[in-house]
């Protein structure tokens, strides 16, 4: 019976352990991140780091200003490009859509979701980057690029959660709106989708979350010169970017600096994290 | 036992008595006849896939008349009732037979199904404003129907309020979301919605089931009050609320209309056994 | 009778005539029907539109890669051993799979653990939960070139494991921990208490009665759980390209045993980011997408079918 209890007992520190494993993990990438980013930060100055327009490890000067404007272009694209088109999808999987349709539908989003953004940033390369270059100045490789390119890659983000959000509006509204004589379009987009707002809102902040963190596919469309575009078609250098081209070969200051850019990139994945979360609980608590 | 259950019948004061035959005390302007038919249903089919929910049915509904609709659960009063403003069109693999008539016309041929829903408004068993602004619950359906100005609306928003009688309490809190009124609140809320857009008929789907006594009061009150300008059809489970609010009854019983008179004759003098037991509260 | 209706008229305000009401209504232009009927059309029309756009775009990607890269699986291409003319994915492809069982190893204890803990043992709502719902929620979010800085610093650098297999799958590890966590949980709740009870009812310990009676009818949730982690690991590149780094090349398991875990290994999404970013065999690295797209393919049908398995298994409750 002693035997018993201590295996009961021993479960449950292990199981304990377990659950503790993830504020372990936090607590050591915020520990090594900042210990590491902190100090090439302390040694740039935070002014001339976060606001410094001019990026040359050369010279040892470095500004990430440049890289800061990038992803939030890039992603303020990507959100024009893929919330309407995901929204509007969403729609018509919730309330628009035969179940044959839907039935076939749901799982190309799925499957959307599931392509590895190599794939995605090959396909950008290869198809829309010679595309853009045909009918637009420069080499194609461009802000617009990586734009349309991440509203493709967060499309499946916003269709899934608003899709959730929109069915989970009671049939009560529909009904209700339907008996005042407004048709089916009228009732959806006043009605139900105004209902669903927060949960949608909630997936666009997801979508933000996405696009900002995105790399690799960023990297192969976006032409990565890290100077703030001119316009949609000149080429830009986001904060993931930054750090995966120069960190193979970085060295001492450099190496601390793109580990800084890391640093920002987190701050700016935690403030967004949190808004989701908020915005999660606010729908949730409808 | 039937007299009995009148009496106990709390504000009504008359008692009728079985020994007087129906013919014997006619009310002409009260009643079927004497007013012209709002809407009528005309050898109603409803089938639900394969069950038939309504068999056959005949019913004319008075202008400006309460008319109520009852029976024990599933007997197909409210299937009936969503098939006056075509909510059943909604179900899927429902199939209708038969005729239904607004002023003489066929709802389901000769008018468009918004316009139909439009005159024929409706409040549901739930509560269901919108999850918006008292004010923009209200404006929804006037929006809907091409008023747009803002002070045109003000005035239509006020006027509703006022028609089911809950505009002082809700005057100085337009802004604020429906979601937070009290139950009956929202649900009066919902009849002015349906007001709003100047219906001919409305259609109440046991509409203070959810509501307690105090609630249902008051909108028993409005009831009387809105059949001067409304044709107003009620399903209810209360026997006692279709004495107290309605000036015709009819009774249905699996899907079949047993009877349909005006309210004294069915509760009093029932021709068909089956309603005598049901007002009686022997079964349902 | 009639006395009756008069007193219900006479309660209450009288309704009072509204007629400029009406005269709204009969104001609204004749042409507001037509200007409704417009903007449905619309409306319905863009919703079509965007569905349409939304399948196109797939149909277009997947159906793209498929034509030009289908040709190009040639036997070369699946070699044992790479070298730069056949650019063989053979090596890639297996470290794929043991970068994701060293990864699930190390990930499905601690994520089902931590699930079980917070279901079957915790108490709900306590100062502990919330913080492991928090930093859960945080790890969730955080973007995969965090996850490979911080890999590099820790993993590679601090504990000097370097850029190898192992440093690889433990940033995986982390990384994928929430989904499975967060899979775990939602299958775990969905268990019904009654196999609680009948398992304290026999006189079982809590331990007994999780393994027993509780986790068994939650594998299919879980296992829905670690394919999505599968899903990220096939797809990774940011979290590996300065932790696993990319070497073509099976560590030598043979030849060194467990030691070879500290080799550096590609996977075969880090292998098609090399092919891609080297331009010199386009028609190679169309033919690598096939295989990756292929990957994914099965791993969202097994999800499915998993997810139909958890919905079957709690129906027959």
């Amino acid at each position: 019976m002693a035997n018993h209890s201590l295996r009961e007992g021993f479960a449950r520190v292990l199981f304990l352990a377990a659950a503790g494993v993830s504020i372990l993990a936090v607590a050591l990438i915020c520990v090594f991140l900042f210990a590491n980013g902190v100090p090439a930060i302390a040694q740039i100055g935070l002014p001339d780091f976060i606001f410094g327009t001019t990026w040359r490890p050369a010279n040892d000067i470095y500004g990430i200003f440049p890289m800061i404007v990038g992803s939030i272009y890039v992603t303020a694209g990507a959100i024009l490009v893929g919330v309407p088109v995901g929204l509007l999808c969403a729609i018509f999987l919730s309330r628009f859509a035969s179940r044959g349709i839907a039935r076939i539908l749901k799982p190309g989003v799925e499957l959307l979701a599931g392509i590895p953004s190599v794939v995605y940033g090959f396909f950008g390369l290869i198809v829309m980057v010679p595309f853009i270059r045909a009918y637009a100045p420069g080499n194609g490789l461009s802000l617009l690029a990586a734009s349309v390119l991440l509203g493709i890659m967060i499309l499946p983000t916003i269709i899934t959660v608003a899709q959730s959000a929109l069915d989970a509006v009671p049939q009560k509204y529909y009904e209700g709106a339907l008996a005042l004589g407004a048709n089916h379009e009228r009732a959806t987009f006043r009605v139900l989708v105004p209902a669903a707002v927060s949960g949608i809102m909630a997936g666009v902040v997801l979508g933000i979350g996405r696009a900002i963190g995105e790399t690799m596919a960023v990297i192969m469309v976006a032409g990565n010169q890290p100077v703030i575009p001119e316009s949609i078609f000149g080429g830009v250098r986001t904060m993931t970017a930054n750090i995966v081209i120069e960190m193979g070969y970085a060295a001492d200051l450099h190496r601390g600096a793109l580990i800084a850019t890391g640093v920002v990139l987190f701050v700016f994945i935690l403030f967004i994290t949190m808004v989701f979360n908020v915005m999660k609980r606010r729908s949730e608590a409808r | 036992m039937t007299n009995m259950m009148l009496e106990t019948a709390k504000g009504i004061d008359y008692k009728p008595s079985l020994q007087k035959p129906a013919q014997a005390n006619p009310v002409p302007a009260d009643r079927e006849g004497a007013v012209a038919a709002k809407m009528g249903v005309y050898d109603l089919d409803l089938y639900y896939k394969d069950f038939q929910a309504l068999k056959k049915v005949n019913l004319e509904f008075p202008e400006n008349r309460v008319t109520a609709l009852i029976g024990p659960s599933g007997c197909g009063k409210s299937t009936l009732l969503k098939s006056l403003n075509r909510m059943n069109d909604l179900v899927e693999g429902c199939r209708i037979e038969g005729e239904i008539t607004l002023d003489g016309a066929d709802t389901r041929r000769a008018i468009d199904v918004n316009s139909l829903r439009r005159r024929v408004g409706m409040v549901f068993q739930q509560p269901n404003p919108f999850p918006m602004s008292i004010y923009d619950n209200i404006a929804f359906g006037p929006r809907t129907h091409g008023i747009k100005g803002r002070s045109d609306l003000d005035e239509v928003v006020e006027r509703s309020l006022r028609d089911a009688a809950i505009w002082d309490e809700l005057k100085d809190r337009l802004k604020k979301n429906a979601l937070g009124l009290s139950g009956g609140q929202q649900q009066r809320l919902c009849i002015a919605r349906a007001l709003a857009v100047r219906p001919e008929v409305l259609l109440m789907d046991e509409a203070t089931s959810a509501l307690d006594p105090i609630s249902t009061a008051k909108i028993e009150e409005l009831v009387g009050e809105l059949k001067t300008r409304y044709t107003v059809i009620m399903v209810t489970h209360n026997m006692l609320q279709a004495l107290r609010v309605s000036d015709k009854t009819s009774f249905f019983l699996l899907g079949e209309m047993i009877e349909a008179g005006p309210t004294e004759d069915v509760f009093t003098n029932p021709q068909d056994e089956r309603t005598a037991d049901y007002v009686a509260g022997r079964f349902g | 009778m009639s006395m009756r209706m008069d007193t219900a008229l006479a309660t209450g305000e009288p309704v009072a005539p509204t007629d400029q009401i009406d005269a709204l209504f009969a104001k609204v232009s004749a042409n507001h029907e037509a200007r409704r009927r417009a903007t449905s059309l619309f409306l319905r029309g863009s919703v079509y539109a965007g569905a349409a756009l939304t399948a196109l775009i797939l149909a277009f990607l997947v159906g793209y890669i498929l034509v030009k890269g289908v040709p190009y699986l040639t036997p070369s291409l699946f070699e044992w051993r790479y070298n730069s003319t056949n650019v063989s994915l053979m090596p890639a492809l297996v470290n794929t799979v043991l970068m994701a069982l060293v990864s699930l190893v190390l990930a499905v204890p601690f994520g089902v653990g931590s699930a079980i803990y917070l279901v079957e043992y915790a108490k709900r709502g306590s100062k502990f939960v919330q913080l492991v719902r928090t930093t859960t929620e945080t790890l969730q979010g955080i973007p995969s070139i965090i996850y490979g800085l911080f890999g590099l610093l820790f993993f590679v650098t601090a504990l000097g494991w370097g850029l190898s297999l192992f440093s690889g799958a433990c940033t995986l590890a982390i990384m994928i921990l929430p989904v499975v966590m967060r899979t775990s949980e939602e299958a775990l709740l969905a268990v019904p208490d009654s196999y609680r009870e009948g398992g304290f009812g026999l006189g079982a310990g809590r331990l007994r009665t999780v393994f027993r009676c509780v986790l068994p009818s939650a594998i299919p949730g879980i296992l829905g759980g670690v394919i999505l982690g599968l899903g990220r690991i096939v797809g990774e590149v940011a979290a590996l390209l300065f932790t696993a780094g990319t070497i073509a090349q099976i560590p030598s398991f043979g030849a060194s045993g467990f030691a070879a875990l500290f080799d550096s290994a590609r996977t075969l999404a880090v292998h098609m980011y090399v092919l891609a970013s080297e331009g010199l065999h386009v028609n190679q690295t169309y033919a690598t997408a096939v295989v990756l797209l292929a990957l994914v393919v099965l791993l969202n049908l097994a999800a499915t079918f998993a997810a139909k398995k958890m919905s079957k298994g709690n129906n027959n409750d």
